[in-house]
């Protein structure tokens, strides 16, 4: 299992990584991941129209070798999410983007470059600083049929926009007795990045979960990027897209054909049997990395991309928790009120029983994030923590 | 105070009485408003408005209802059958109904939490709005929404907003759509004089005159944002002017005045984007309906109520056409 795997590490530059081209793994086991083969014909009970379902169904992927022995094409990820941008943007002409420097600039991560040209100015709009107003025109927008994809140059900025994502955003769809819905994307990079300051490395994660009426998941790879993306702006919810700062130059070879996951399922990483680590976003390469080690010390850890971060795949995750006994979250949130903690009550409320030790949750310590590099990474979880961790755990 | 009640039954028999008057005639008569327009940057438009008898019944008996349901609605929030909020338009009829005989139903219209007679302006019925107030499945929120929340998709009213300010980057978004469909259509996001000082409605004129918007941003100034006086929380009261590069106009609240300006700042959005209007509607009520707590003293309250009620009732009984016209409905 471990040879077939391939596992890199993000340690300290995030350039390095983009020399790790990731493998689609091909695995032997039972691969929980939902793959669209074609466009009209989604796998049944992963592709619901309209609601949000609170629980997630993960079926068996028929094929999971196809995707891998298919050539495909590879990609960084900011350019994965272009693409699912501009194939959903041809798709649909009420598909729009507005959001600071999108247009002309091309995004400051290069996320909607060459789009203006493409359609237009006022299907890729660039907006004045105002994140709270633009983002409430976008819901705006969205109340009357559009399909608007806002995108905050930092998500850090949204929250000045937080009062129209919570009231407006998420509960329109309920204190208008369900007359109107608001299918909107909001995305931008949040974490940890290398050295921006504290107000620059937020993670909004905590501060959005608890909003009734939103989705959010968050991407990881080129692969689930696009399809993430894809799915989000089909979804006729509003959705909050959380990608990394540090993960924008991920080299994967996708697919050629057009395929789109499902909002709320999380990816099976790499099969285990001894642990079950949770965790999304940046975190995975580290316990990634992490694993490595652990593999090479003789543990088995299952390594789960929770993905969905509102609502938890508690199916994938309790099947998960039901065979390994034991969990390990690790997150790039802060500890207090953070995904980890959400997801730790979760867990402890559902699968008590199967559980032979309590719940760690490894988060970012509660500090504001400093400047000083060293002192930034003292701040996120490292692999040799992981390790510890694990070793702990599994005594 | 049994005065009141007893006046105010007495005009309420007047109305019922008006209802078996036949709808008059269509003859086009022209009616002078009350006060001129000003404008900034913009020609205000001219004091003569063309109407006929029957568009003027037809705003009077519409002000009419509308007074009753909010008076109504008042009572039934004082016996506790209407909790939360309850924020009572009356006195500011004219807004609703002018506007209303602007525009269509294609036309949006995005407004606060004072919203229950815009409602029914756009075509709600008096049942979904009581159902909604008191909390019934039957409400046009089906009870989930409340007093603040109405809306009616269909006829393009979008509420129905809590949060002071909030709307107004909602309607700027309405109008994007518009010109997004190239519907020939305009949005108008309506706040008061409270959320006029709100950072987001500068955000939002701002950008609906960068992209030419079909937006029309009308302020209902009643002098009270909240509990506090105007003349504590503005530094400039003239709404109309704070648009700056953003035509404006102003007015006091007549349906005849408040219908030309919404046809000129119409025209207006179609062709140049954004305007501002303002109008200084004489609210009666508190603002924000709470039974303890009184905002204006109780005597100018009462004051204001009776002077109105008289004034309707002895032009009643003139004969009720010359009296419409002499209101400046």
């Amino acid at each position: 299992m471990a040879a077939m795997l391939q596992s890199f590490g993000v340690a300290s530059a995030s350039v390095a990584v983009s020399d790790h081209s990731i493998k689609l793994p091909a695995f032997s086991a039972p691969v929980i991941r939902s793959e669209a083969r074609s466009i009209s014909s989604p796998i049944l009970g992963t592709r619901k129209t309209g609601k949000v379902t609170t629980k997630a169904v993960a079926a068996k992927a028929e094929n999971p070798a196809s995707a891998a022995s298919k050539p495909g094409h590879e990609l960084l990820l900011f350019e994965a999410l272009r693409e699912g941008l501009e194939e959903e943007m041809d798709r649909d002409p009420r598909v729009c983007v507005m959001g600071e420097d999108v247009g002309h600039y091309g995004g400051s991560y290069k996320v909607t470059k060459g789009l203006a040209e493409k359609y237009g100015d006022l299907r890729v709009l660039d907006t004045p600083i105002a994140e709270n107003s633009f983002t409430g025109m976008a819901i705006g927008a969205a109340m009357t049929g559009l399909r608007p994809i806002v995108e905050g140059m930092n998500m850090g900025f949204l929250l000045l926009a937080f009062n129209q994502i919570s009231d407006n955003c998420g509960m329109l769809h309920y204190t208008s007795g369900g007359q109107f819905t608001i299918p909107t994307v909001i995305r931008g990079p949040g974490g940890v990045g290398r050295q921006l300051g504290a107000e620059h490395s937020q993670r909004l994660e905590s501060y959005f979960q608890s909003i009734p009426g939103i989705q959010m998941v968050a991407c990881s790879t080129p692969y689930n990027a696009k399809g993430l993306m894809k799915a989000a702006i089909r979804s006729e919810n509003p959705v909050v897209l959380f990608e990394h700062v540090l993960l924008y130059n991920l080299k994967e070879r996708i697919p050629d054909e057009e395929y789109v996951l499902s909002l709320e399922e999380a990816e099976m990483v790499r099969p285990g049997e001894h642990i079950t680590i949770l965790t999304y976003s940046r975190m995975r390469y580290h316990v990634m990395q992490a694993a490595k080690t652990l593999v090479n010390k003789g543990y088995d850890p299952e390594v789960i991309d929770i993905r969905s971060l509102k609502p938890f795949d508690l199916y994938t995750i309790g099947n998960s928790v039901k065979k390994t006994h034991r969990v390990l979250i690790v997150e790039e949130c802060m500890r207090t009120g953070g995904i980890g903690a959400s997801l730790t009550a979760a867990i402890n409320e559902n699968f008590h029983d199967y559980l032979d030790a309590p719940i760690v949750c490894l988060s970012s310590q509660d500090v504001p994030t400093p400047y000083a590099g060293t002192l930034e990474e003292w701040t996120v979880v490292q692999p040799a923590q992981i390790v510890a961790a694990v070793e702990q755990l599994c005594q | 105070m049994a005065q009141i009640i007893h006046r105010s039954t007495n005009l309420l028999k007047t109305v019922s009485a008006m209802r078996h008057l036949t709808t008059a005639s269509t003859t086009p008569i022209t009616v002078e408003t009350s006060l001129p327009f000003t404008g900034h940057n913009i020609e205000p438009p001219s004091r003569s408005v063309e109407t006929t008898p029957q568009e003027l019944l037809s705003f009077f008996r519409d002000m009419v209802l509308m007074r009753r349901m909010e008076i109504a609605a008042d009572s039934l929030y004082k016996a506790k059958l209407i909790r939360g909020f309850c924020h009572l338009y009356d006195g500011q009829e004219a807004v609703a109904v002018g506007m209303e005989a602007a525009i269509t139903k294609k036309d949006c219209i995005i407004t606060a939490y004072r919203d229950h007679c815009i409602f029914l302006g756009r075509g709600g019925t008096l049942m979904d709005a009581f159902a909604e107030l008191m909390g019934r499945k039957d409400g046009c929120s089906k009870g989930k929404g409340g007093s603040m929340h109405f809306y009616k998709k269909e006829s393009g009213f979008y509420g129905g907003h809590g949060i002071v300010g909030a709307q107004v980057p909602l309607g700027c978004g309405l109008a994007f759509a518009q010109k997004y469909s190239k519907d020939e259509n305009v949005t108008f996001s309506m706040y008061g004089d409270g959320a006029a000082n709100q950072g987001q409605l500068f955000e939002a004129l701002n950008m609906a005159a960068l992209w030419d918007l079909p937006a029309i941003f009308v302020c209902e100034n009643n002098h009270y944002g909240m509990g506090t006086a105007e003349w504590r929380a503005a530094k400039s009261p003239a709404y109309y002017k704070r648009g700056d590069y953003v035509p404006g106009l102003k007015e006091i609240t007549k349906s005849l005045s408040c219908e030309t300006s919404m046809q000129v700042a119409k025209e207006h959005a179609l062709k140049n984007g954004p305007i501002i209007l303002k109008w200084t509607p004489t609210g009666i009520h508190e603002l924000h309906v709470r039974p303890w707590k009184q905002y204006r003293t109780r005597v100018r309250l009462l004051v204001v109520l009776d002077r109105t009620l008289k004034r309707n009732r002895k032009e009643m009984r003139k004969g009720w056409m010359k009296s419409l016209q002499k209101l400046r409905i």
